[in-house]
């Protein structure tokens, strides 16, 4: 059985909100549901299916927000990949849809990022954190590690990486939201402050409050919709480790996420006229845009240079909100902002400057966790009907 | 520039079972690696079962304790003082996170070789980390 063609996407919403005081978690999640529900035409009512990750509160997967909202649910699902955790539910969803399990699936993902990245606990049972945590693993220097072996094997260079944040912020100036508007050159990115060798600051994505929702239909239901129609060609999800100690760091999960969905909708990468790739770190989108097929293996580098991921400039118009690098990554976790701008797209309703001309095919593409230990993968391509 | 090691608090490692006879070696100064008597291959991080062939015949060797840098990134901004965090690939072939001590951080390069050290840890076993060969 496939998704191809047996899910839409039929509402988006990302809260406008990149700094927020005078919220309950709760709230944040069920505006920003509202805010889809309204986006797509349907209402709370329609609700048949919940689909959050560990950002929603309570200790129960979904069962806390369906209680608040006052879902009646019969399906659910609380995948926790990170930052990838919505694109593996829209897959999901999408999936429940197809087995006849829901035709109206909401998902959610908000809360307040901007105290910092959650710090793994210490006395948890993950097995690997005796044997890493006293070396002072944090978000930044884990993506690090990757960049700087990808520079050692293939020559890529901290120019290379900054062309790729200078793209997001040509984008950004467009979107009004956007936590930072201001364009930046590739000197620029090469004078903010080191963090973690080879990334500077301005290759690390934003931190901010907020969030937003998707709402996945059946076809029967999408037909009866007023919103332009997107639908789902192809998904595919595949975490990456360390292999046992085989460590090797250059590359990601998309090599495996990205022929799958690649297979199932039917397209090639030149196909794909649109990408959501997620920009945790300027290495992350150079290494899955390596991995899904854009360019050879250690091409990266010079794939993303000459503002080649400009919209209306380079071939590949990527993250035309703004992304991570500037636009907003909520509670830290970015995935849902991928699959929002990749619909925007689709619709033609990004910004005018932004939008991409015939836009029919898209993708996005979500890592989460570390490039360099543990991540999920998970990548979605879209087609407009 | 030169960015001279300085000692940092190391929190305690919480241990899961089966996890003390590795950090009780490092306390001895010595680095073990789980071995597989099955397939006949060396994992890392330990574990019971080898994540190669599933085998439960896992056992303990003792590394020597030579390697080379796979990665490496000095962490500036994150915490009172920079430190360097790495993989290293073992002379037996795995590799292991862990940091790179006792030199001018801004030295470290991909490829160098290094030998195991131990810092203690607070209140705690002593850690495997690695200076320059």
């Amino acid at each position: 059985m496939s998704i191809k063609g047996k899910a839409y996407i039929a509402g988006i919403f990302e809260h406008p909100a990149r700094k927020i005081e005078n919220k309950s978690l709760a709230q944040l999640h069920a505006e920003c549901a509202k805010g889809a529900l309204e986006d797509a035409g349907l209402t709370i009512h329609d609700v048949d299916g919940y689909f959050c990750s560990t950002d929603a509160p309570g200790g129960l997967g979904g069962i806390n927000m369906i209680d608040y909202m006052g879902l009646t649910v019969k399906h659910s699902d609380s995948t926790n990949t990170g930052g990838s955790s919505y694109l593996y539910l829209v897959a999901h969803a999408a999936e429940a849809i197809a087995a006849g399990k829901c035709s109206v699936a909401l998902i959610t993902c908000a809360g307040f990022g901007r105290p910092g990245t959650i710090v793994r606990e210490l006395d948890s049972a993950i097995p690997d954190t005796p044997f890493e945590m006293p070396y002072g693993p944090v978000t930044v220097n884990l993506y690090a590690l990757a960049a700087m072996r990808h520079m050692y094997e293939f020559g890529t260079t901290n120019e290379q990486m900054a062309w790729v944040k200078v793209a997001a912020s040509q984008h950004a100036q467009h979107n009004p939201n956007a936590y930072l508007k201001k364009v930046v050159t590739v000197q620029d990115v090469l004078n903010s402050p080191m963090i973690a060798d080879p990334l500077h600051r301005m290759d690390c994505c934003v931190v901010t409050d907020g969030g937003g929702a998707v709402i996945v239909v059946s076809p029967e239901i999408a037909k009866t919709l007023k919103r332009p129609l997107v639908k789902l060609i192809g998904a595919g999800e595949s975490p990456k480790g360390q292999m046992g100690g085989k460590v090797d760091i250059t590359y990601t999960g998309a090599v495996r996420s990205g022929p799958i969905a690649f297979a199932e909708a039917g397209v090639k990468p030149s196909d794909i006229k649109y990408a959501s790739i997620y920009d945790s770190f300027t290495i992350t989108v150079i290494m899955t845009l390596e991995d899904l097929g854009f360019c050879k293996k250690g091409e990266g580098g010079k794939f993303v240079m000459d503002g080649n991921l400009i919209s209306g400039v380079g071939k590949l118009p990527f993250n035309t909100d703004g992304g991570g690098l500037c636009n907003n990554h909520p509670v830290n976790r970015g995935g849902i902002t991928k699959i929002i701008e990749a619909v925007r797209q689709l619709r033609g309703e990004a910004h005018p400057m932004v939008q991409v001309k015939n836009c029919d095919i898209a993708l996005a593409h979500g890592t989460g966790g570390s490039l360099s230990t543990r991540h999920g993968s998970a990548t979605l391509i879209m087609e407009r009907e | 520039m030169s960015t001279p090691y300085q000692d940092r608090k190391i929190p305690a490692p919480k241990l899961n079972y089966g996890d003390e006879t590795y950090f009780d070696a490092a306390t001895q100064g010595k680095l073990l690696v789980k071995y597989c008597k099955d397939c006949g291959q060396y994992h890392h991080y330990p574990r019971a079962l080898c994540p190669f062939c599933f085998s439960d015949k896992t056992e303990w060797k003792e590394s020597k304790g030579t390697g080379t840098v796979y990665s490496y990134s000095v962490t500036r901004a994150s915490g009172p003082k920079p430190y360097a965090i790495a993989y290293v690939t073992l002379d037996e072939g795995v590799t292991m996170l862990t940091n790179i001590v006792d030199c001018d951080l801004d030295t470290i390069r991909v490829g160098q070789k290094v030998v195991v050290t131990f810092k203690p840890s607070e209140d705690g076993p002593a850690i495997p980390m690695f200076k320059l060969a």
